[in-house]
């Protein structure tokens, strides 16, 4: 792994390497030992973005970054969830004649392979889960939804995703899960955190 | 003393918000850090009366609070200037002044009025709001819609217990907003490389109105385009406060205290942290200027 880094402002620095498996191997080494400062750790699709506080700078978290040691190879299973879907989704018949499958193949593909929590974004609790059967790498929605409710299970651009709420959102829906992912009362809030393994399991609709 | 001490919303204005310094180290689950837009006005207003620099405080936009002390209160405002009255429980009205210790006896309304300059006002209360926590934190994040319940006409806000020290000053001579276009330093990346060598200098040499498009979350700005040399989607990343992150309109778009965690257009620069403060200041119709921070 060679990251290069990129600063980001006074405070915070971004560590890009290859993809979400190296992000994933060094968010894992950072976060189990902090260097002294660090307040944040975020991983995303190729970066991490670390911001600092006194007396971390740019050039000791670069240090300490080149210091971690990522643990190579594939990565330690840190949790493992499995996630119940009624596949009903308004988008499934979209996402079949996009990826030239059936409707029941969707639902196989994305049941049968395992999905990993890359990293979350756009809203609390939201996972970018990774990893996934490549068939199912759908484009969004050429229009955004206003309200996409809660535990809808969706594609996009090689991600899938429960919808930890309801929002706004432009994603391919496919079914829907009565799995809490996002619960302020406990804790942690985020049932699915990055490094997480995931796997979807079919239910029949009531 | 009062056993218990409260602070009662009678009108909010525009919007009126409860911040702290926020809920840092999140990120990882996608909860930004949120608090008060501009800390440095927070933290002001809470080491007046010898709070904790990060107890909860109302952020109030564009004037127009009216709050009345249930029980004797001292509080402090900072950020934004605006004239604001007590009247107290026989009906005597009086000015008071900015970034100064005032008391709010038993009774007492408090009144803003629109500042003359900036947006933002804090307005805090001795002993802190002790309104539920939210993730360790009572800032109320307007993106992701986390913190405590919105103040509305009737919300009773309990107030904390005093802390054990006492204000030391009574006013804090700290320089007033200025007149005209504030100049805010960036630093430059993380995605500079991602647009023309011109996109900086443009950046750097023309003002930029804050559009009526800008809240907590950030500050669409409009003025000339940063035009990109590389084209096609960037894999979301990181964001942060101050972040200048530039759709493919090509006018950047400044981040602020409720940025989305993570984003998918390039950064071209960040503003300092000092200056994101008076960033989260200007008004919308206000122009702002940008200069490369001295390394």
């Amino acid at each position: 792994m060679n990251p290069a880094f990129r600063r980001c402002g006074d405070w915070a620095l971004l560590v890009e390497v290859g993809g979400v498996g190296e992000v994933l191997a060094l968010y894992d080494a950072l976060a189990a030992d902090p260097p002294r400062g660090v307040t944040d750790i975020l991983p995303a699709a190729r970066t991490l973005l670390v911001r600092f506080e006194r007396p971390a700078r740019h050039d000791t978290v670069e240090s300490a970054v080149l210091k971690a040691r990522p643990a190579s190879g594939y990565r330690p299973v840190t949790g493992e969830v499995a996630i119940p879907v009624v596949y009903d989704g308004a988008d499934l018949a979209d996402v079949a004649s996009l990826t030239g499958l059936s409707e029941r193949a969707v639902v196989e593909a994305h049941t049968t392979t395992m999905w990993t929590v890359g990293f979350s974004g756009f809203a609390p609790g939201f996972g970018y889960l990774t990893g996934g059967d490549p068939r199912l790498n759908v484009p969004r929605r050429d229009e955004s939804r206003v309200r996409v409710p809660a535990g809808s299970v969706a594609l996009a651009a090689g991600f899938s995703a429960v919808y930890p709420r309801e929002s706004p959102g432009g994603w391919q829906l496919i079914g829907r899960t009565d799995v809490t992912v996002w619960d302020v009362t406990a804790d942690p809030p985020a049932l699915l955190r990055p490094g997480m393994r995931v796997r979807f399991t079919e239910v029949r609709r009531a | 003393m009062r056993e218990c001490r409260v602070l009662e919303v009678l009108a909010t204005g525009p919007m009126t918000t409860v911040q702290d310094l926020g809920r840092p180290g999140r990120g990882d689950l996608g909860v930004c850090r949120s608090g008060a837009a501009d800390r440095g006005a927070l933290r002001l207003a809470n080491r007046l009366l010898a709070n904790p620099e990060g107890a909860a405080a109302l952020e109030v936009t564009l004037g127009g609070l009216k709050v009345r002390a249930r029980g004797d209160l001292l509080v402090a405002l900072a950020g934004a200037p605006s004239p604001a009255t007590t009247t107290d429980a026989a009906g005597r009205t009086r000015g008071i002044g900015h970034q100064a210790v005032e008391r709010l006896p038993d009774g007492a309304t408090l009144r803003l009025g629109a500042p003359r300059r900036g947006l933002r006002t804090y307005v805090a209360v001795r002993g802190g709001l002790d309104v539920p926590e939210v993730l360790g934190s009572r800032a109320t994040d307007i993106m992701a819609g986390l913190g405590p319940e919105r103040p509305a006409p009737g919300s009773l806000l309990p107030v904390g217990p005093p802390p054990a020290g006492f204000p030391v000053v009574d006013l804090a001579p700290v320089l007033e907003l200025h007149h005209g276009e504030p100049v805010l330093q960036i630093l430059p990346g993380p995605r500079d490389d991602w647009f023309s060598e011109e996109a900086l200098k443009t950046l750097c040499s023309e003002p930029y109105e804050v559009t009526t498009d800008s809240n907590r979350v950030g500050m669409r700005l409009s003025g000339p385009r940063l035009e990109r040399v590389r084209e096609g989607e960037l894999p979301p990343e990181g964001m942060v406060p101050g972040a200048l992150q530039v759709p493919p309109s090509g006018r950047p778009t400044l981040f602020l205290a409720d940025h989305p965690v993570t984003g998918g257009y390039p950064v071209i620069a960040v503003v300092r942290t000092r200056d994101v403060d008076r960033a989260a200041q200007a008004r919308p119709g206000q122009f702002i200027r940008f200069r490369l921070a001295r390394a």
